[in-house]
This record gives structure tokens, C-alpha cells and sequence, in this order.
């Protein structure tokens, strides 16, 4: 991508992630996406001023927030005459808030912006049995008392039993974890390659904490002040001995853990992002530039691929828009749905037979450097709050980057509805 | 938090019976806000030295009303006593007499403030006599004053006249409001370095300055204050402390900056934070620290080495990088929280004295090193103040340690954040190597 201006990572901020009903069982989208607002705004000394835009989301989302990121906005330290506005990709929209922003920033049509996602599977909306709704709409439309005492009498027991929020597919009725389970054993990833990959990121997350890497990303929340979902002593031999929840109905063994993949969870996450110029007049750090991003989607419908495994489409595009090949990237961070998805991805694409039949290359992209990959730590230890994880992943990258002196940076996240974003960052 | 005595005896019907009873009525203190004036009713100055003139002359450009004799049944707003040129303990009687005299003007909240020099080894002893004499006089006549009113002295180094630019700032700060809880002590001025700020409400404009611990209690109090007082404020405090940190950050408009002031490169992350985004640093509060109280026969090591790391060891590092920095070279100021515990020590409190004394050592003994750049560095020791952490202190305990002060009452963390100003501030110029105790005399340390 070749253009004038350049959009600039100037570092991030998020909370720390909760177990879902835990740390933030009592806060709301709003309030935790203000928090992260807040944190950044303390970080980098933005209070009262207009930012261009706002833009973030949530997947898991109330009707009352219908304009969550105003509201938080206006919650927030940062001028009321900021505008803002909602986005929803389910697990890829906090990456694609920060797309949307680097653009519009290349264009020239804004100088700064704050991306972001929320996601609390802990407050997550309830929706109503269709019954109930269908009564409660006619009591509404009701005028005269009669009227209204014969809807109510179409009221049945059953009518009362809510509509719980699930993970599962509308289209296939199966939730996200069987999806994957499917992927996982269509791709042969061993039940030892999924836990060595968890306890990896859980030493890697730990790791950074103890480091002080996360002391200028993460601001403290309602008393956690690191992502509760770290287990700095788990080892592949605790995650093998945990029983499989995913897959068990299939013909092959079942492989998918608790361990090996994303708990629900809770928590926001943030952007700041700004052409060069504005940084540098604000007296602002640039860590990084956002080069570009590429999404992809997949028919997992008809089960001609994975639910998941939409990057793995994307990347291989991105990269030949870029004219670059897997050795010129110093870190991968591929978003560990599930530890499956990790690894059926990376088999894809050293698979010639898929390079060649599905991407339509002439060999295999190739093997990742397991040293590149996640080094901080990744969704599987952080936890995984659906559209707070590209905020995460984003910033950290950029600041790692700043901080070892390496030059690029590959993010890959995918997301339900068989869809995927995926993104070059560089250093600066 | 609230100091419910004070309330009961100074307001409503328990006001009476208190004063019938005559329970000791501690007074509200008179405290500063931004464009209150100095004061508010003349300001009587006695003696006849040439240097009394400049004094008043000082005064008066502050719009100071100045009286040289007391008028019958005028209400004075504070007496200055000059005592620069004694040589004599028979010399005290005049002045001393004449102040005492009156005493009975001065209006609640009052201050007396001497002027004198400091007893130094090459004094005669006669001399030396008359110098010390000026404490002990002090410090007594403290003790005697009631409704709010204080007595403090400034103690000015040979050679330092009374004009020079630490004098009037010290005599500024005690006679404001910023001084409501310092009592019985001297400020000593050692040299005619500093400045005269453009604007008396706003001495730090342009500064910035590093508070840290600043995530809650006192240290958020130094940042509301430093910003009040002109300057941009950068936040420090533990990353666990962040939600707090930024709460704060966010009021005073300041950026937040987590960090455990105990890592190694804490100096150089505190610089680097500073001149990237501020584009200078100017100030350092080390605020931050830590209680693991417990009888030395308990102490374990963790507790013992937690102090000392976080209370005086961490600030000795950043020091260190922050004086061999060519960024911290424009009149710095460095201020340091020692506590009236390291000065009288406390029981179960080891670690934590032997912290807080080792501040004021550090303080002492930086001094030199920093004045190359025309920068000073102090202390501030509180005494009682009201806080989170006082505010755990058993009740019984609580209220003895309040009334155990010539102002019978706690002081607020606004109290510390005040002095700490005042010697961050361009017209402390003259102060270096010392520190103020910020205790309402508190019986406890001398």
C-alpha cells in the first residue's frame, strides 16, 4: 500500500482480562469500555481532547447499547465533541476497528483515533423465549384492558424459560468449539501439539507480566490487575490430564480440553492510533505503523472448510499484496481460539496440497518459527473477550516490536460466521 | 477520615458545653486556595534593623498592610519578629516582650514568625547563646498560641539577608494558608539562589514534575497540588495501583506512568517518560512508600528489605540517574517523605524509622551534589495526618495521636502536598539539604 500518510500505533491500553461471572460479573459493556478509554487517556495525557474518531464494539451486546462507544466516549475523560462509532465482526472486530481507522487516517480524513472492543460473556444480554416476545408485543399494542388481559393469556410457563446466550453457529446450530473439533481432526493436530501450544502461552503471558511488559498495556480493573484466566504453573502434564469437552460425538478421539481452549471471558481493550505528524506534534510514541489488512471468509456452511480457518485464506492474499513471504516476518500472532485452530492453520499452509488446490499457489507458504509465534502469550492464557482481542493483540505486537528492534509483525484472528482478519504491523 | 471532635467543639450546641467543660477546642485551620490573599488584616513587624525595612518593604508589595507598633484593639494578622542581629541573650528581652505584648491581637489563625540567624561552630558564645536562645523561645511561645495560630521561624544562613529570595519565599509560605499545620519550626535559608515565580499563585507554571505513590492518599493530594500551583504532572504508582493511578492522572490533566519504582531502570523510565512526552522534568517527589510494621524480635527479612527497598533505596537509584542527566539541570527540585518517625522513632516501626531517617540523611548529603545545578532537594516529615491509613489506627489510639499536637488535631494530606510545593517551588531557591516537619508540633520528635 502505497500513500502519503502513514497510520501509527502509539500504544495501547486495555483491562486486565476476567473469567466470565468473576472479576466483572457486576460491570457492564460500557463500563469496562470506558475503563479502557480512561487508561489510555491517562497514559497518554489525551484528557479533554478531541480524538477523530472513536470506533469499537462488542459481540455479545444489549439493545440498551446501541451506541456503546459514544457512551463510553462520553463517560470518559476525552472531549464530548469526539465522535464515535459501534463496529461488530464477533471475534475479529476489535482488529478490524483499527483497519478501519489506519485507513481513514492514510486518507487524511482524521489525524488520530482510538479503536477498541469490549466483550462480558459475564453480562451478557438475555434474550426473551419468541413466545414471550410475541406476547409482551401484543400487551404493548393492546389499548383497552380487555384487550390487554387477552394477550396476557396467551402467557405459557414455558414462555418464562430465557433464550441463553450461546456460542453456536446459527447456521449449523453447532457451537464454535464442536466447529473446531471437526477442523482439529480433519487435520490430524494431536491431543500433546494442542496442550504443548496452551502451556507455551501460558509461560510466555507469564513471563511478559513478570518482565514489566504489560506495565505500560494493561490498567488495573475493579481489583484485578492481571488476567485472571494465567495459570503461571500449569504444564502439558496438568493439561493432559484434563478430560476433552469438544468432539467427543466424532469417530476420532476427542483432543479439545478445557486446557487447550478459550474460557468465556471478560474485558476491553484499546488503540491509539494517529498519523505520524499528529504523534510527533503531541509529543506521542510511535511504536509501530499498521501497513494493511485483509479478511477473508469461508463456507463452513456446507463444511467445505472449517469454521475457523478463514485466515488462512487471507494471509496468503495479504501477503502477495505485499510482496512478502513468511521469512520476512520477525512474529506471528495468530489468536488462539482454540489451540486446534492455531495448528490447523499453520498445517494449512504447510500443506502443498491445500496451498495448491485451495490458495492456488505454486507450493506451500511454508512452515512459522515456533519461536516467533504468540511470544508474549496469546488468548489461550489471557483469555479471549470477543472483540476486546485484536485491541490486545495489536498493541502488544507494536510494543514488542518496538522493543526487541525487529521489523514486522503477522496477526491472524478468526472469527464466527466463518470469517477472518488478518494484518501486517512495522516497526517504525 | 473526618475529625468529629473538632466539629462537635467549634459549632452547635456541644460547642457550649465543650467550653464550659474546657475541653481543649482545636481550631479549623485557615488553608490556601488559589488568589486568596496573603493575608487578610495588617501584619505588625518589629525591630530596628535595617533589615526590618526590607521586610516590610516585601510585605507591602504584597499588599500587605504593614504596622511598625501595635495599635490599641487592632487585629493583627501576624507579628514578624526580626531577630537577625542578636548578640546577646539580654538582647531578646525587647523584641521578644514587644511581641508578647501583642499577642492578644493576633486574630485566629494567626502566625508570629521570627527572623534570625542559626547558631553555627564559629560563633562566640555569647552569640551562639542568643542564636540557639531564638528556638527555644519559639518552640515554647508555639505551644502558648491557640485558635489555629502558629509560630514558626526562619533561620537565615550568615551573609543571607532578609531580603534575599529564600527569605521572602519562607516568610510568604508561613504566613499563608500552605502552612496551616507547621508549627514550631524553622526554616533555614543557606544561600541567595532562586527566584521570585512571575505569578504567587502559579510558581510552577512550566514545570513538570514526577509524584510518586501518586494513586492515592498523599501523593494524589502533591499532584492536585503541584497542577493547582502551575505544574504538569506525571503520576507514578505500582501497576496494580493503575486504576487509582488513573483516575488521578485524569483529574490534573498530568499522564499516568506504572511503574515499580524499584526496578532497576526506574530512573531511567521516569526520564525518558518525562522528556518524551513533557519535553523536560523538573521536579521529583518521592512520595512512594511502604508500613510492614512489626517488633524487631518478629522482623522477618522480607519485611525489612520491602522498607528499605521502596522507601529510601529506590530513591537513592533514581537520584543517581537523575542527577548525572543533563535533562535535570534547570533549577531542579527534589523532595523527599521522610516521617516524624525517623526522627523520634516509633514502636514496631524498625524498618520503617530506619527508612525515613535514611531519607533525611540522603537529603542532607545530596544537597551538595544537586546545588551544582542550582537545584535543591528536601524533606518533608508529616506527623498525625488524617488518612486511609490513619483512619485503621483503633479509635482510642487515633484520638490521642490527633490532640497530641499544639493544634490538638490531625492534618490533611493537603497539608504535606502544601510544603512540598513550597519547596518545589522557585522562591525555596535558598533551601537545600533540609526538612520540614509538617506535624502541628507534634509532642513526638522534638
Amino acid at each position: 500500500m502505497s500513500s502519503e500518510t502513514r497510520a501509527v500505533i502509539v500504544g495501547g491500553n486495555r483491562t486486565p482480562f476476567a473469567r466470565a461471572g468473576k472479576h466483572y460479573a457486576e460491570a457492564s459493556n460500557q463500563d469496562l469500555l470506558t475503563a479502557a478509554i480512561d487508561g489510555l487517556v491517562a497514559r497518554y495525557g489525551l484528557q479533554g481532547q478531541r480524538i477523530g474518531e472513536v470506533a469499537a464494539g462488542a459481540v455479545l451486546k444489549h439493545s440498551r447499547d446501541f451506541n456503546l462507544t459514544r457512551e463510553a466516549v462520553l463517560g470518559s475523560a476525552l472531549s464530548a465533541e469526539t465522535p464515535a462509532y459501534d463496529l461488530q465482526q464477533a471475534c475479529a472486530t476489535g482488529l478490524e476497528t483499527v483497519a478501519g481507522l489506519a485507513n481513514k487516517i492514510k486518507l487524511g480524513q482524521i489525524e488520530s483515533g482510538i479503536a477498541g472492543g469490549v466483550d462480558s460473556a459475564s453480562d451478557a444480554p438475555i434474550a426473551v423465549s419468541e413466545g414471550l416476545r410475541a406476547v409482551l408485543l401484543k400487551l404493548s399494542r393492546a389499548r383497552s384492558t380487555k384487550d390487554k388481559l387477552g394477550a396476557l393469556s396467551a402467557l405459557r410457563p414455558q414462555h418464562l424459560a430465557p433464550s441463553a446466550p450461546n456460542t453456536a453457529e446459527p447456521r449449523t446450530g453447532l457451537s464454535m468449539g464442536e466447529h473446531q473439533a471437526i477442523t482439529t481432526a480433519e487435520w490430524g493436530i494431536s491431543r500433546a501439539a494442542q496442550d504443548e501450544l496452551a502451556a507455551a502461552s501460558h509461560h510466555n503471558l507469564a513471563a511478559a507480566y513478570d518482565a514489566g511488559f504489560f506495565d505500560d498495556l494493561v490498567t488495573p480493573y475493579l481489583g484485578l490487575a492481571r488476567d485472571a484466566n494465567l495459570r503461571a504453573d500449569t504444564s502439558i502434564e496438568k493439561l493432559a490430564k484434563l478430560q476433552p469437552v469438544f468432539g467427543t460425538g466424532l469417530s476420532t478421539p476427542a483432543t479439545m480440553t478445557a486446557g487447550n481452549s478459550t474460557p468465556l471471558s471478560d474485558g476491553a481493550s484499546t488503540v491509539l492510533l494517529g498519523s505520524e505528524e499528529w504523534a510527533t506534534r503531541n509529543g506521542l510514541p510511535i511504536l509501530a505503523h499498521f501497513v494493511d489488512s485483509e479478511a477473508a471468509a469461508v463456507d463452513f456452511v456446507h463444511g467445505k472448510d472449517g469454521l475457523l480457518m478463514a485466515p488462512a485464506f487471507a494471509v496468503p492474499r495479504l501477503l502477495a499484496r505485499n510482496k512478502l513471504s513468511f521469512a520476512d516476518f520477525d512474529f506471528f500472532e495468530i489468536h488462539e481460539a482454540f489451540a486446534g485452530t492455531v495448528l490447523a492453520s499453520l498445517a494449512a499452509w504447510e500443506s502443498e496440497e491445500f496451498c495448491s488446490t485451495r490458495l492456488g499457489l505454486d507450493k506451500a507458504l511454508g512452515p512459522i518459527d515456533r519461536s516467533k509465534l504468540n511470544v508474549n502469550g496469546s488468548s489461550l492464557a489471557a483469555g479471549h473477550p470477543f472483540a476486546a482481542t485484536g485491541g490486545r493483540i495489536v498493541a502488544s505486537l507494536a510494543k514488542l516490536l518496538r522493543q526487541t528492534g525487529k521489523r514486522r509483525g503477522l496477526i491472524s484472528v478468526c472469527a464466527a460466521g466463518g470469517q477472518g482478519v488478518t494484518a501486517i504491523v512495522e516497526a517504525a | 477520615m473526618t475529625d468529629k471532635y473538632l466539629q462537635l467543639v467549634n459549632a452547635g450546641p456541644t460547642r457550649n458545653v465543650a467550653k464550659k467543660l474546657g475541653l481543649p477546642r482545636p481550631a479549623p485551620l485557615r488553608r490556601y486556595a488559589t488568589g486568596d490573599p496573603l493575608v487578610t488584616k495588617p501584619v505588625l513587624v518589629l525591630g530596628d534593623s535595617a533589615e526590618s525595612d526590607a521586610v516590610s518593604t516585601s510585605l507591602l508589595s504584597w499588599d500587605v498592610e504593614v504596622h511598625r507598633h501595635a495599635l490599641a484593639d487592632e487585629q493583627l494578622s501576624a507579628i514578624v519578629v526580626l531577630l537577625d542581629e542578636l548578640s546577646h541573650p539580654d538582647q531578646l528581652a525587647g523584641h521578644v516582650l514587644e511581641a508578647g505584648a501583642a499577642l492578644r491581637d493576633l486574630a485566629p489563625g494567626g502566625q508570629v514568625v521570627t527572623i534570625s540567624r542559626p547558631g553555627t561552630d564559629g560563633d562566640a558564645p555569647a552569640v551562639a547563646a542568643a542564636r540557639q536562645g531564638v528556638e527555644g523561645f519559639l518552640r515554647s511561645l508555639a505551644h502558648e498560641l491557640r485558635a489555629g495560630s502558629t509560630a514558626n521561624g526562619i533561620q537565615l544562613a550568615d551573609g543571607v539577608p532578609p531580603s534575599s529570595v529564600g527569605a521572602q519565599g519562607a516568610l510568604r509560605f508561613l504566613l499563608s494558608g500552605r502552612s496551616a499545620f507547621v508549627d514550631g519550626q524553622f526554616l533555614l535559608v543557606g544561600d541567595e539562589t532562586g527566584a521570585i515565580p512571575a505569578d504567587w499563585h502559579h510558581p510552577l507554571a512550566g514545570r513538570v514534575a514526577v509524584v510518586t505513590g501518586a494513586a492515592r492518599g498523599i501523593g494524589a493530594e502533591i499532584a492536585r497540588t503541584l497542577t493547582r500551583d502551575g505544574a504538569k504532572v506525571v503520576a507514578v504508582d505500582v501497576p496494580a495501583a493503575g486504576q487509582a493511578l488513573a483516575a488521578v492522572a485524569n483529574e490534573v490533566h498530568g499522564t499516568a506512568l506504572q511503574l515499580d519504582i524499584t526496578r532497576d531502570d526506574a530512573g531511567e523510565q521516569i526520564l525518558r517518560h518525562c522528556v518524551d512526552r513533557h519535553g523536560r522534568l523538573d521536579i521529583v517527589v518521592h512520595n512512594a512508600g511502604i508500613t510492614r510494621d512489626k517488633l524487631l524480635a518478629n522482623m522477618d527479612a522480607d519485611r525489612w528489605n520491602s522498607v528499605i527497598g521502596v522507601n529510601i533505596s529506590a530513591q537513592l537509584k533514581i537520584n543517581e540517574v537523575l542527577l548525572g542527566s543533563e535533562y535535570f539541570t534547570d533549577s531542579p527540585r527534589i523532595v523527599s517523605l521522610a516521617s516524624t518517625s525517623g526522627i523520634a522513632g516509633n514502636r514496631g516501626q524498625t524498618n520503617y524509622a530506619a527508612s525515613k531517617a535514611g531519607v533525611i540523611g540522603m537529603t542532607r548529603a545530596t544537597a551538595p551534589l544537586i546545588a551544582e545545578h542550582g537545584g535543591t532537594i528536601n524533606a518533608v516529615a508529616p506527623g498525625f495526618i488524617e488518612t486511609e491509613m490513619t483512619a485503621r489506627i483503633p479509635f482510642a489510639t487515633r484520638e490521642v495521636a490527633r490532640r497530641l499536637n499544639s493544634l490538638q488535631q490531625g492534618g490533611l494530606p493537603v497539608d504535606v502536598a502544601e510544603a512540598i510545593a513550597f519547596l518545589a517551588a522557585p522562591q525555596a531557591g535558598g533551601i537545600n539539604g533540609q526538612f520540614l516537619r509538617v506535624c502541628g508540633q507534634n509532642l513526638v520528635g522534638a
